[in-house]
């Protein structure tokens, strides 16, 4: 799923400033999952930023709302006459969800209030890790199910580098955390298969046109198109 | 003769080779680099030119080749993957390549976060062994990544990095493999402490044959310090340093005598490194002490550095 995380209480504050009719949208689907923007967590950032205004001595209406996907116009269309009450939406869908809000209530203000940041699975409760890069040309087949485009620190295609230590990579996440080394995962797991031919095969350089550095990407599937 | 540099001709004639690194400064001061060159010609066969070092940004690597070479010192310049996608990769080696630079070093690059810009874009469009393939083919195929032709070829001898102390340690001489495959020339390997296990892999290398296929130099890194051999036990990734070295230097007053000891420390073990079957040369990484190179290559026997045609 794609996962988000809450800008901070200031950030959204200072993006507020001067705006005292806004309503809170949720999405319930991904950041809802990731306990980060469905309809429960609108309404607490609705009551917070009330709180707040209150103890500052102004006069608001903030209220909340939500969408099943904020990324789809007909749930879109769901929450259009709530929407059109507010000159201010401060979305907590993932940045997809943020822009379809903005297309589609083009005289609304759309700010955000999330920051989206990878494709993620739980790995356990309240734990996401990133397993998906899009890059729109998979190699799970070559690697064991694990992905060296996110999850190799410098997204190896022949590894692992000579930072790789006891399983673990060189690198260390931003609150020091180990992160297991991708190509030492690779390793064990194409060794267990059997598969040493695989890894003693040189990956030629990849093909990122197909990822973002060809251009914004779109997909058309021409017999799912209504006739 | 692929690029007729130094260095290639060092090791045709069979002879052990030296090489050591010159970093260039934090700032746009040549004289640096011109000062560097002139302690080093003649003292090595060739030098390595760091690519912006542990991601901290220095005067670039190929000015300060072309610095090198023009004082006396013949450089390997380093290329790293972490700040130049293909297209620079291949500008910056014709460019080399026409200022004379003969000898490159194929580096995927330490990750931008032990850097002083940690929140720059790393690029990694390569890897190191995409890398040498590369520019392998440019070299003998005449083409581009993309398969166009090249005119005019760069003559190059590429050489690469191989870490055989970091995990799984099962798969490093294999690595190596796969870095042979792709067609490079020389390796200089991680900085060396633990001698066992360097052997152990050069065993293994052995084994697979690659010691007569490519040219392998045994890094090592004179110790300054106790200080520094414990940082470098505890902090620097992929470094294994055994106790008992930490344990020599402290045993030793701070100051000279830990600087006489760790380049008596070095000197022993350039010469037992030089006896291992397959150990075509030595690469003294002396950090930010190139000054002690000199002494270090005439106490292990190995100047003045042979002429080769």
């Amino acid at each position: 799923m794609i996962t988000a995380e809450r800008k901070p209480l200031d950030e959204l504050l200072a993006m507020l400033e001067g705006k005292d009719k806004v309503l809170v949208a949720g999405c319930d689907t991904c950041v809802a999952v990731c306990l980060t923007g469905g309809e429960k967590e609108a309404e607490i950032l609705a009551s917070e930023l009330r709180i707040k205004a209150k103890a500052d001595g102004r006069s608001v209406q903030i209220e909340h709302t939500s969408a099943i996907r904020q990324c789809e116009w007909e749930y879109l269309d769901m929450i259009a006459g709530k929407v059109a009450e507010f000159p201010v939406v401060l979305s907590m869908a993932c940045g997809i969800g943020i822009q379809s809000m903005a297309e589609k209530f083009a005289d609304t203000y759309v700010l955000p209030a999330v920051n989206t940041n990878m494709l993620g699975m739980p790995q356990e409760h309240a734990v996401w890790l990133e397993r998906c890069g899009a890059c729109g040309d998979c190699v799970l087949a070559d690697t064991g199910g694990i992905c060296p485009v996110v999850r190799c620190s410098k997204s190896l295609m022949n590894g692992p580098c000579g930072g790789s230590h006891a399983g673990l990579c060189e690198v260390t996440g931003p609150n020091k955390e180990e992160i297991p080394c991708a190509w030492a995962l690779i390793y064990d797991k194409l060794m267990a298969q059997g598969r040493q031919e695989k890894l003693m095969e040189i990956t030629p350089p990849k093909d990122w046109s197909k990822s973002s550095s060809g251009g914004p990407r779109k997909m058309v599937r021409e017999e799912a198109k209504p006739v | 003769m692929k690029s007729g540099s130094n260095l290639e001709k060092i090791f045709e004639a069979g002879k052990f080779a030296v090489t050591a690194e010159c970093g260039p400064p934090k700032s746009a001061d040549g004289n640096v680099i011109v000062d560097k060159a002139k302690l080093l010609s003649g003292v090595v066969d060739a030098a390595n030119i760091t690519d912006n070092q542990t991601a901290v940004v220095r005067l670039c690597s190929m000015v300060s080749a072309h610095l090198a070479a023009d004082n006396g010192l013949e450089p390997i310049m380093q290329m790293t993957c972490r700040d130049r996608n293909r297209l620079a990769m291949q500008a910056d080696i014709l460019g080399a390549a026409a200022l004379g630079i003969k000898n490159i070093l194929c580096l995927t690059g330490d990750h931008g976060c032990f850097g002083n810009h940690p929140q720059a874009k790393g690029v990694f469009d390569l890897d190191s062994i995409q890398l040498i393939r590369m520019y392998k083919n440019m070299r003998d195929e005449k083409i581009f990544d993309c398969g166009e032709e090249i005119s005019v070829a760069p003559q190059l001898y590429i050489g690469c990095a191989e870490n055989p102390f970091a995990d799984p340690f099962e798969f490093r001489a294999l690595r190596l493999q796969k870095k042979v495959n792709a067609g490079v020339d020389f390796i200089q390997t991680q900085c060396i402490f633990n001698i066992p296990k360097f052997k152990k892999w050069m065993e293994e290398v052995r084994a697979l044959g690659l010691h007569k296929e490519v040219r392998i130099m045994a890094g090592l890194t004179p110790l300054k310090g106790a200080g520094m051999a414990k940082y470098m036990k505890n902090f620097v990734p992929g470094m294994d340093v055994p106790d008992a070295i930490v344990e020599r230097m402290a045993a030793v007053e701070k100051g000279e005598p830990q600087q006489a000891e760790g380049k008596k420390i070095a000197v022993e073990m350039i010469k037992e490194l030089a006896e291992v079957e397959g150990v075509a040369g030595v690469h003294i990484m002396a950090v930010e002490w190139e000054i002690a190179v000199p002494e270090i290559v005439a106490a292990a026997g190995l100047s003045p550095r042979p002429a080769v045609a």
